[in-house]
C-alpha cells in the first residue's frame, strides 16, 4: 500500500479489539478503506471524530501508534478482459505470480439491478447430470446452493457442473477453502483446458477469516463486468457460504451487536440476499448464474444459515450416497429447482415434466417398499418391480457420474419404465405414452 | 426557515444529525453526499441530535455532510395514473429510472404529468363537502377513479366551482372550494398523504361479511376470506407461498390488486412483470396488469425502504378504497419487514425482545393489520381493503415472534405445511390447523345463506369434521396396521382422502382447475358430500381403497374438465354408475 503525497497519516489509536481498532480522525467517508500499518481495514462506524475500522486480517500486532492512512475509496476491483485465467486473493491481488490487473476500477458490493430491467430467465443450463438436468433443471440467471454435509463431494460436482455448463466465464469464489480443494479446482480447470475462462478469488483456511467477507462481492463485481459490459453468460461458484456467514457473525460479535438466531447477526437475511440477488438475466443475453455451497451441520436445515438461504435462493440441491449402487446421487426428493418449469417441456422435449414426475413417484413407491421390507412385511410383485426400477434409476440417471443430454435421459427413463412397468402403472398422459413407450 | 443539520455519526444506515432547529419524529430529511441527496427519516431524537435512517447506502458519507429537513413525514403522491405502475418501496416509478442499476439518490415522480384524463364532475357548486368526498371522476384503466377532497382537509367546505367535463392533466385545477372562513382553495387531481397514518375519511367501519371469491377451493370453501378481511399465510420455504399468493392475486374478485414484494426474490417480481400484462382478469376479461400496482422492494434493495414499502402499499390501497372500490393488498413477506425493524432496533441499541425483534413488534403488526377493513363512506357507498400477508417463519417454526404476533390480529390463518408439500399435496394448506374466523360471524353466515345456500356452512363444518376424523383414523391405522382396525374405519379414512384430493388439492398450473368459480365449488362440494354421506358395502380394506381410488380419479378428471361440458357430464355418469354398484 504505497502512500500518496499529501495523504494525511493518523497515528493515535484509542482502542483495539480482536477485529477492530478505533482512532481520532476527520474527513473520513463511511465504508472507506484504510491501511493500518499496511493491513487493510474498512470504516464501519463513525461517531464524531472517532472512527472505528474493521481490520480484515485481524488486529494482531497493531500498535497504538500505528500509521493509519485513509484511501478515499471503498473496496474495489480493477475489471477488464485480463481478469480471465487469473487467481486473486480476497483483496483482488494476484496470487498466481502474475502482474496486477489493469482496467476500470469499480467499487465492489455495488447497487442492485432495477427489477424492471431484468428479463425472466428462460435458458436451460445443461450439466449432463440427470439428477440436475432431468429432475431439477437449472436456468441461466438462477441462484441455487448445494445443501451438503462437509464430507460430501460437493466441490467435485460443482467443478463438473462448471466445466460442462456452456458459460463464457466461470468465477470461483472460495471462502475458507482448504488448500487441497483450491489445488483440486486449479488442477481440474487446468486439465480441462478451461483456465482461460476462469477467474478465481480465493481465501483459504490459512488466510484470516474476516477477509472472506470480501470474496462474494469481489467475485460478483467481476461477474457484473462480463455480464453487463460484455453480455456474457457468467457462472459464479461460491463455496462455502457457511464460512462466509461465520465470518459475518465474528464481526458483528466484535461490534457488540445483539445476535439473533444461532448467534448469527440480525441482518443475515439481507447480507445473504445482497449476494444471491446479483444473479440476473439481462434482456441482451448477459447473465449471472450463482451456484453455491452451504455446508450443514449434521444435516440440520433449520439452522439460520441454510434456513435464510432457502428463503433467498431458487431451490436447493442435496447429495446423498446411495448404498444400493455405492455411488453419490442427487437426492430426487428434497432437491428442488424453482425455475425448472420455465424450461422443462418448453426448451426440452414435451414429455419432460411428466416423465420426471412419474419417475420420482415410482422411486417414492420403491422407498415405501423398502420400508415394508425392513419391517419384515411381504412384498407384492409391484413392490419388487419398483425396487428393481429404483436401482437402475439410481444407477443410470441419478448418479453424479452420468453424462447425457436431456433427450437421452428421457429415453433412458422410458426404457426403465418399459422394463419394469405397464403403461397404466406409469400413468403418463395417453398421447405421450403412445408416442414414447418403448416396446 | 427549514431546519438544517450536520452529520455527526454513521453506523451503517443509521446516521446521527445535529440539528439547528425543530424536527419532528418521522420527519423526512435529505443528506447530501458527494452531490447526491439521500432520503432519510427521523426515528429518534435526543437533545440536538436526530437519529435518522437513510433509505439508501451511506457509502462515502462523512461527518460534516449537510442535511435539510423537509417538514413532513414520508408521503405518497396520490392521483390517477398509479394502476399498472411498478414502484419501489418509496413510490418511485421504476420504469422511469435510467440505466440497468438503481442509482443512489434518484427519485422519480410516480404519476404522469403530461397525460390527459377524461374528467367528469360529481359535486356541484354549493355542495357542502368534507375530506374524502368525491368531486369528480376520471377513467383509469376502466376504473372510475374518484377525485376526492384531500384527506388532510379538516372541517366542512363549500364547493365554489367544479371543472366542466373534459380533458385535464393531473396538475390542472378541477375544483375550487371555500373554507369556513371564506377563503378559496384550488384543487388539482393530486394529493399527498403520510404513509404511516391511516386514512380514516369514512363514516363507519362495520364488521366485514361479504365473501371475497378467490377461486382457490381450500380458501373459498373451507376457510373463506371476506371483503375487508385480513389473513396470513405462514410457511417454510418451498411450501408454495409464492404460488399461492400469485394465484390469489390473479383470480380474486377485486377491483384493484396491490402486490407488495417486500424483501423477496427479484425473479418473482419479474414473473409478475412478465406474465400479468398477458393474463386475463377472470372476472372482467381485461388484462390483469390493468388493475394491478406493484410495490417492489426486493431483498437486495435498501433495508429501511423495505419497512416503508408495506406502508406505501397500504396507503395506496386505502386511497382506492375511498373511491368505493374493492382493493386486495398482498404483502410477501411481512417477516422481511419485521427483520428490517429488527436491524434498525439493533443499531439504535434498544433492548431487544424475543429473538432480538423490537419489543413493540406486536403493536406495529397489530396497527398495520387494523388499517385493512370494510368501510362505509360518507356518501353511503362502501369500499374495502382486504389484506393477506405471508410470513416466513425461521426454520419453519410457527412459534416465532412474527407468526405469533400476526396470529393475534389476522382473522384467517392459512398454515402451509412441509409434510403436505413433501407429498406434493398442493396447495399445501393444512385443513385442520387453518381457520377463518369469519365463518363464525353471524353477518357472514346470513350473507352466505342468501348468496349460496342456507345449508352451506353446515356442509363446510361437516367436511371439516370428516377431515379431522380421517386424520385420527390414519394415525390409528399407522399404529395398529390395516388389519387392526374395522373396515368401516378405512371407509371414513378414504372419505377424508376423497375430500383432500377433490376439494383441497388444486392444480395451480392447470388452466381449468386453477380457478374454480363459486358455483362450481358449490356443485363439487355437494357431490363430495353426497359420496361421504352414502353408506357403502365392503368386505375388506383393499376393496375400500380400490373403490375410493376410482372415485377420486373420476372426480379429479371432472376438476380438469370444463364445468358442465360433455366431458364433465360423461365423468359424472361414470361416477353415478360406480356408486350404484357399491351402495349398501
Amino acid at each position: 500500500m504505497a502512500t500518496k503525497a499529501f495523504q494525511k497519516i493518523f497515528t493515535k489509536i484509542t482502542q483495539i479489539t480482536k477485529a477492530t481498532c478505533s482512532l481520532k480522525a476527520t474527513g473520513v467517508g463511511y465504508d472507506e478503506l484504510a491501511s493500518v500499518d499496511g493491513k487493510l481495514a474498512q470504516v464501519v462506524k463513525i461517531i464524531g471524530d472517532e472512527v472505528t475500522l474493521q481490520v480484515f486480517s485481524g488486529t494482531e500486532g497493531i500498535r497504538t501508534n500505528a500509521e493509519v492512512v485513509f484511501m478515499g475509496k471503498s473496496p474495489s476491483l480493477k475489471v477488464g478482459e485480463q481478469l480471465a485465467g487469473r487467481f486473486f486473493n480476497a483483496y483482488g491481488e494476484p496470487i498466481d505470480g502474475g502482474p496486477a490487473p489493469e482496467g476500470k476500477e469499480v467499487e465492489i458490493g455495488g447497487p442492485s439491478v432495477n427489477p424492471v430491467r431484468r428479463k425472466q430467465p428462460s435458458e436451460l443450463i445443461a450439466t449432463g447430470i440427470a439428477g440436475i438436468d432431468l429432475n431439477n433443471t437449472l436456468v441461466t440467471g438462477q441462484k441455487i446452493p448445494f445443501f451438503a454435509d462437509p464430507d460430501q463431494p460437493f466441490n467435485q460436482v460443482m467443478a463438473m457442473v462448471a466445466l460442462r455448463a456452456e458459460s463464457d466465464k466461470i468465477i470461483l469464489g472460495g471462502m475458507g477453502m482448504t488448500n487441497d480443494d483450491y489445488l483440486f479446482f486449479k488442477n481440474t480447470f487446468s486439465n480441462a483446458g478451461a483456465l482461460d475462462r476462469i477467474i478465481s478469488f480465493i481465501n483459504t483456511t490459512e488466510d484470516p477469516s474476516v477477509e472472506r467477507i470480501l470474496i462474494p462481492d469481489m467475485s460478483l463485481a467481476a461477474a457484473e463486468y462480463f455480464a453487463v459490459e460484455k453480455h456474457e453468460k457468467v457462472l459464479v461458484l461460491l463455496t462455502d457460504m457457511t464460512n462466509y456467514a461465520d465470518a459475518l457473525a465474528i464481526v458483528s460479535n466484535r461490534m457488540d451487536q445483539i445476535p439473533s438466531k444461532d448467534s448469527m447477526p440480525g441482518s443475515l437475511y439481507s447480507d445473504l440476499a445482497k449476494i444471491y440477488e446479483k444473479a440476473v438475466q439481462f434482456p441482451d443475453g448477459g447473465s449471472i448464474t450463482i451456484i453455491a455451497v452451504t455446508t450443514l451441520s449434521g444435516g440440520d436445515i433449520t439452522h439460520a444459515v441454510p434456513d435464510n438461504t432457502g428463503y433467498i435462493t431458487e431451490g436447493q440441491l442435496y447429495l446423498r450416497r446411495d448404498s444400493d449402487i455405492g455411488k453419490v446421487i442427487v437426492d430426487p426428493f428434497r432437491s428442488l429447482s424453482r425455475l425448472k418449469q420455465l424450461v422443462t417441456g418448453k426448451k426440452t422435449r414435451e414429455d419432460h415434466p411428466q416423465v420426471m414426475n412419474a419417475a420420482i413417484r415410482l422411486y417414492a413407491d420403491a422407498a415405501n417398499a423398502k420400508t415394508k421390507l425392513e419391517n419384515g412385511f411381504d412384498l407384492t410383485d409391484y413392490d419388487n418391480r419398483t425396487l428393481a426400477f429404483a436401482k437402475s434409476y439410481s444407477d443410470k440417471l441419478l448418479a453424479i457420474d452420468v453424462n447425457l443430454d436431456t433427450t437421452e435421459m428421457l429415453d433412458t427413463a422410458w426404457t426403465l419404465f418399459a422394463t419394469n412397468f405397464t403403461p397404466a402403472e406409469v400413468n403418463i398422459k395417453q398421447e405421450l405414452t403412445d408416442k414414447y413407450w418403448k416396446q | 426557515m427549514a431546519t438544517k443539520g450536520i452529520v455527526k455519526g454513521i453506523v451503517s444506515n443509521l446516521v446521527t444529525v445535529e440539528v439547528d432547529g425543530a424536527v419532528s419524529q418521522n420527519e423526512i430529511c435529505y443528506i447530501s453526499v458527494g452531490g447526491v441527496k439521500l432520503m432519510s427519516e427521523v426515528i429518534k431524537v435526543i437533545g440536538k441530535n436526530a437519529y435518522v435512517q437513510v433509505f439508501e447506502s451511506t457509502r462515502g458519507m462523512r461527518v460534516g455532510d449537510e442535511a435539510e429537513f423537509h417538514g413532513h413525514m414520508l408521503e405518497v403522491t396520490l392521483g390517477p395514473g398509479m394502476l399498472s405502475r411498478n414502484y419501489d418501496g418509496l413510490q418511485n416509478d421504476l420504469d422511469k429510472m435510467e440505466g440497468i442499476f438503481l442509482k443512489r439518490g434518484e427519485y422519480t415522480f410516480p404519476l404522469q404529468n403530461e397525460q390527459l384524463w377524461d374528467f367528469e364532475p360529481i359535486a356541484k357548486a354549493g355542495d357542502k363537502v368534507a375530506a374524502g368526498d368525491w368531486l369528480g371522476k376520471v377513467d383509469e384503466n376502466h376504473q372510475p377513479h374518484k377525485i376526492m377532497v384531500p384527506f388532510a382537509f379538516a372541517g366542512t367546505y363549500t364547493v365554489k366551482r367544479v371543472a366542466k367535463a373534459g380533458q385535464y392533466t393531473i396538475k390542472d385545477i378541477i375544483a375550487v372550494l371555500t373554507d369556513a372562513q371564506g377563503a378559496d382553495v384550488e384543487l388539482n387531481m393530486i394529493q399527498k398523504w403520510p404513509v404511516k397514518k391511516a386514512i380514516t375519511c369514512y363514516k363507519a367501519k362495520p364488521r366485514p361479511f361479504k365473501l371475497l371469491e378467490t377461486g382457490v377451493r381450500t380458501m373459498d370453501t373451507l376457510n373463506p376470506i371476506v371483503e375487508g378481511g385480513t389473513g396470513f399465510i405462514p410457511g417454510p420455504f418451498g411450501t408454495g407461498k409464492t404460488v399461492m399468493q400469485h394465484a390469489i392475486s390473479k383470480q380474486a374478485e377485486a377491483d384493484i390488486v396491490i402486490i407488495a414484494a417486500c424483501g423477496e426474490r427479484a425473479n418473482e417480481v419479474v414473473e409478475v412483470f412478465a406474465e400479468f400484462p398477458h393474463l386475463d382478469d377472470p372476472h372482467t376479461g381485461r388484462k390483469l396488469m390493468e388493475r394491478t400496482i406493484i410495490i417492489a422492494n426486493t431483498s437486495n434493495m435498501p433495508v429501511a425502504a423495505r419497512e416503508a414499502s408495506v406502508y406505501t402499499a397500504m396507503t395506496i390501497a386505502e386511497y382506492y378504497r375511498g373511491m368505493g372500490l374493492k382493493v386486495l393488498l398482498m404483502a410477501d413477506s411481512t417477516s422481511r419487514w419485521a427483520q428490517a425493524l429488527r436491524e434498525m432496533s439493533n443499531r439504535l441499541e434498544e433492548l431487544p425482545g424475543p429473538d432480538a425483534f423490537p419489543m413493540d413488534l406486536s403493536a406495529v403488526v397489530a396497527n398495520f393489520y387494523a388499517r385493512a377493513g370494510y368501510v362505509e363512506l360518507n356518501n353511503g357507498l362502501t369500499g374495502s381493503v382486504t389484506f393477506i400477508g405471508t410470513v416466513s417463519p425461521a426454520g419453519g417454526n410457527l412459534k416465532e415472534p412474527v407468526t405469533e404476533n400476526t396470529k393475534k390480529v389476522a382473522r384467517c390463518f392459512y398454515a402451509l405445511e412441509q409434510d403436505r408439500a413433501d407429498r406434493k399435496r398442493y396447495p399445501a394448506i393444512n385443513p385442520i390447523d387453518s381457520y377463518s374466523k369469519y365463518l363464525e360471524y353471524p353477518e357472514f353466515q346470513e350473507y352466505i345463506s342468501h348468496h349460496i345456500s342456507p345449508v352451506w356452512i353446515d356442509k363446510v363444518n361437516e367436511i371439516k369434521t370428516r377431515m379431522l376424523r380421517g386424520k385420527e383414523i390414519s394415525e390409528q391405522i399407522n399404529i395398529l396396521g390395516d388389519d387392526g382396525v374395522p373396515v368401516e374405519y378405512h371407509e371414513v379414512y378414504w372419505k377424508s382422502e376423497l375430500i383432500d384430493f377433490v376439494i383441497l388439492q388444486q392444480d395451480a398450473f392447470d388452466k381449468i382447475d386453477s380457478v374454480t368459480p363459486l358455483k362450481r365449488q358449490e356443485y363439487m362440494l355437494d357431490k363430495v358430500a353426497t359420496v361421504c354421506r352414502t353408506d357403502f358395502r365392503f368386505d375388506n380394506f383393499n376393496e375400500v381403497s380400490d373403490f375410493f381410488k376410482k372415485i377420486i380419479n373420476i372426480l379429479k378428471q371432472m376438476n380438469y374438465s370444463d364445468f358442465e361440458s360433455d366431458k364433465f357430464e360423461k365423468f359424472n355418469a361414470e361416477l353415478e354408475e360406480l356408486m350404484g354398484g357399491q351402495t349398501a
